[in-house]
Formats: C-alpha cells, structure tokens, sequence
C-alpha cells in the first residue's frame, strides 16, 4: 500500500531534478563576466604610469590632482597619511603644498587648526594622475580657453 | 716502562701531550671523548639552530590567533604583494639577524606565548586597544638600532635616486645629509596606524633623541 507511493514521490522527484538540471544546462549558455565567448581569450587592461608634471585645473573649482602614487597610503577613521606631509603643521619640513584653508573650516565656518572631518577623506575628491585614456567618452570642455 | 722510568730520560713535552691525549681516560680515550664532544657539539649546535630556524617562519608566527589582525593588515602591503614577488616575511622586520640579538629577541618573544593565552588581543576591540602600544616598542626598537632590520634589504648605498619618483628621492637625500632613520618616515608600511600616530612618533623619536 504504501510502498507504490514513496516509489512514486522518489521517481517523480528524480524526473524533476533532472529535467531542471537539463533545462538550466540549455537555457542562455555560458557567458564570461565581461561578455567574450569563453574560448576567446580576454585582454588585460594595460597598466598605466604616474604623471608626474603639474596640470592646470580644468575649471575652477577642480580639486588639484595628485602627482604621486597613494596606493599605500592609510586613510582611515584612524589615520590620515596624506596629513603627514600635506598638513600646515608639516607642509614646510616636507616641501609638500598645504591644504588650502578652506579644509581647516568646519561646517558652521568656524576656523579649526585640525584638518575638518568633512575633508578627511581626501581621495574623495582628489586622484592621481595617470597617463590613461578616457574610460568613457565625454563631451566636456574645460572653463579656460586653452 | 714505569719501572724503568727513573733511569731513562723524561719524554718531552709534545710527546707528554701526545701521550696524554691518547692515554685512556677510564674506558674511553681522551682523543675519542674530543671527537665525539665535538661531533656532539656539532650536532647539537645544528640543531638549537634548526630549532630556533624554525620559529623564523611565516607559518610559526601566524599559528597563533593573535597573529591573525596583523597578518591580514601586511598581506595588503607592498612587502607582501608587489611587482617584483620579492617578499618581506615576519622576521626579516621583526627579528634581527645578528646572532646575539636574534636570541634576545627571541627571549622577548616569548612573553606573547603568555598574552596569547590570557588573550590580551584576541578580538579587533581589544587589539585597537592594544594597537598604540605595540607600535610604539617597534617604533622604538627601530628607532634606536637605527631600523636596523630594514637596513638588512635597504640601503641608502645602492638606492638609485634618479629612477626613485622626485619627491622620494629628495626626500630620501634630505635624510641622508640628516642622518634620518627609515621609521622616522616609514611607519605604519607593513600594518595598520594607531590613532595620531604622527604626534606619538615625534614624542617617541624625542625621548630617544634626548636620552642619547
């Protein structure tokens, strides 16, 4: 009495599992993340060198690139490594430009002599420089005529 | 031949010695008991050292869980994945190569086997607690050897400034003719910083400055 009936869960169990292993095989084929065929073999990004020179800003407001390497540099809650040699209280010792003044200014105004925590961070604005390409296309043309 | 002795001439000395050194000592001869004291000696001196080698690695430092925030930290900096695979293991920094200071630290070391029990940094809480500390011993040990450990691979002497970016190398002439060490620029290289590290360096690299 019982017996037909377990053998006919597990059978139809069995038919199902493998019917939904086939149909997922079939259904689009195999794709690589960036969207070769999967024999096709996948270019690296060539890696590109550091500008060294100073550039002009673009418009007037642009914050100033970084003209070295940051990759290693800690900026976190705790630590700000740029503040080594970029802060006012080291700029001098380490001929490193300071900060403009305006990073000094919390956000009622008020003058501080700690960098502000809403410029702590400062590769949200600032990047390095590189001798790279566009990665997208952009229509933008700079504020100064050159 | 010692009944005779007193009307023969007494040998002379090489051949006292000869004789000596190989005359039994007990059962064994003293020429027997030199070579295997030595043998032994060499055996055992190879293998203090094998032993104390063995603590000198990467899988011995990091089979400890207190070892594991630190670790995670160097495995994202430049002397641990690089350009070039040349590495920096634990201790090419950490422990000097000189014998007489590697078995000193060694003996220091040992006091981390008795935190790694009582736990005293075996939660990310407890090891930012901890974190200024430590830095500041290495910071210190560095200081005052001069970083004698990152002198083992660097050396201003070899150090090509032209190929160096021009802020490294005019910062590397400057301490130079200063007579800087590496840490007073090079903290926080292989793991993460404390809390105003900048400042409690200074306060550090003044007291040793002062003491001298």
């Amino acid at each position: 009495m019982r017996q037909p009936v377990l053998a006919g869960i597990l059978a139809a169990a069995t038919t199902l599992t493998l019917a939904g292993i086939g149909l997922a095989q079939s259904a689009g084929g195999l794709t690589s993340l960036r969207g070769a065929a999967i024999d096709e073999p996948v270019v690296l990004d060539q890696v590109f060198q550091q500008d060294t020179q100073r550039f002009n800003r673009e418009y007037r407001q642009q914050p100033p690139l970084i003209p070295h390497s940051v990759e290693q540099y800690q900026i976190d809650l705790k630590a700000n490594q740029c503040l080594g040699c970029h802060d006012w209280s080291n700029a001098g010792d380490r001929s490193a430009p300071t900060l403009s003044m305006t990073h000094y200014l919390d956000r009622d105004g008020h003058e501080m002599d700690q960098v502000a925590g809403t410029r702590w961070f400062c590769n949200q604005c600032h990047v390095p420089q590189v001798n790279a390409p566009a990665l997208v296309d952009n229509a933008f043309v700079p504020s100064v005529a050159r | 031949m010692a009944n005779n002795s007193s009307n023969e001439k007494r040998p002379g000395f090489i051949r006292r010695i000869w004789n000596g050194f190989w005359s039994p000592s007990g059962v064994l001869s003293l020429g027997f008991l030199l070579i295997a004291g030595f043998l032994g000696g060499v055996m055992a001196w190879g293998g203090f050292h094998w032993a104390l080698e063995e603590t000198n690695t990467e899988q011995f430092c990091t089979s400890c869980h207190s070892m594991t925030k630190n670790w995670d930290e160097y495995t994202e900096t430049i002397h641990y994945n690089n350009h070039s695979g040349v590495r920096a293991t634990c201790p090419d920094c950490h422990v000097p190569h000189e014998w007489q200071y590697k078995v000193k630290a060694k003996i220091m070391a040992s006091k981390d086997l008795y935190h790694e029990i009582i736990g005293t940094i075996d939660t990310d809480e407890k090891y930012e607690d901890h974190r200024l500390k430590m830095a500041t011993s290495v910071w210190t040990k560095m200081k005052t050897t001069d970083s004698r450990e990152c002198r083992n691979c660097h050396s201003f002497e070899y150090m090509d400034f032209t190929i160096q970016e021009t802020r490294a190398a005019a910062d590397h002439q400057k301490a130079l003719d200063e007579g800087k060490t590496c840490i007073d620029c090079h903290q926080g290289i292989a793991h993460g910083l404390p809390a105003d590290y900048l400042e409690q360096y200074k306060l550090i690299a003044e007291g040793i400055e002062a003491a001298k």
